[in-house]
């Protein structure tokens, strides 16, 4: 079991966000539920709704789309394009939230296994910061106008 | 004077104190401990009055604190205020926490099926 089961989120420039955790399983298996269609729609929806599409077209230039009906009965949908497939290792594809198409993200996430655990680490690269801040903050109304380096630091200031 | 007020509202919120990349500089110079404010004008290579400018923005949220000592004016990181911040990537950071737990899940399941299966090469 992981010791902390918590995820980390950093904004390491002004455009991206990262993710990173670390899982009590082989990274195979870890790519295999990032990708089987069937296993992502048991916990991409975070416990805050139902997937009803989960589209996986695994190959470069093939295309992704995943779709949740919130507990609030509202729809939100994501999709891309798979740019890069390392298998077990490392993906790369596009992210589109549908509600802001001009919102384009790059998503890197790699798997790095070591003793039968596998860290996972996921970069999303946006092109401006407003969408960035849009994508983080989502759900908030302000436009925000905050740079977040400092994010690591004010955390590390509050424990 | 009118326009000064619209403008004293959006600078009062931490959010918009670390807009400004000269405000951060300051935060990042504090967080290593307090500091008079010729250690910023040098660190930052500004002039004084510009200094002073953006540590009133600071002050006035709350994100810097200051106090004398003798003829100096000392300036500290007061990592609270700027909290706002971090809860607003907190909420995020929820929802793929939440996601990884279920994740978790699955990865046990598939563990388990892998192991039963017999013959794990």
């Amino acid at each position: 079991m992981t010791s902390s089961r918590s995820a980390t989120v950093t904004l390491p420039t002004d455009e991206q966000i990262l993710i990173t955790r670390e899982f009590d399983a082989p990274r195979h298996l870890v790519y295999e539920a990032w990708t089987t269609p069937e296993l992502v729609k048991r916990w991409w929806h975070a416990n805050r709704g139902e997937m009803t599409v989960a589209e996986i077209d695994l190959r470069v230039g093939g295309r992704w789309r995943y779709v949740m009906v919130a507990d609030g009965g509202f729809e939100v949908a994501f999709h891309g394009e798979y740019r890069e497939i390392v298998p077990n290792e490392r993906l790369v594809s596009t992210e589109v939230y549908e509600a802001m198409p001009d919102a384009q993200a790059l998503d890197t996430v790699t798997f790095a296994e070591e003793n039968g655990r596998t860290l996972a680490t996921l970069l999303v690269q946006h092109t401006s910061k407003e969408h960035r801040d849009a994508h983080v903050g989502s759900g908030m109304e302000d436009g925000l106008q905050d740079a977040l380096d400092l994010l690591e630091q004010v955390a590390v200031s509050l424990r | 004077m009118i326009a000064a007020v619209p403008r004293a509202a959006t600078t009062a919120d931490a959010f918009n104190a670390v807009a400004e990349p000269r405000r951060r500089q300051i935060l990042d110079v504090l967080a290593g401990g307090e500091r008079p404010v010729n250690d910023l004008v040098r660190a930052l290579g500004l002039a004084q009055p510009q200094v002073s400018k953006h540590l009133r923005v600071l002050r006035a949220v709350g994100a810097v604190d200051v106090r004398g000592d003798g003829r100096q004016r000392l300036y500290r990181l007061n990592g609270r205020a700027l909290k706002p911040i971090h809860d607003w990537v907190k909420d995020y950071e929820r929802t793929w926490s939440e996601r990884f737990e279920q994740l978790d899940v699955v990865l046990e399941g598939l563990k388990k099926t892998e192991g039963g299966g017999g013959g794990d090469e």
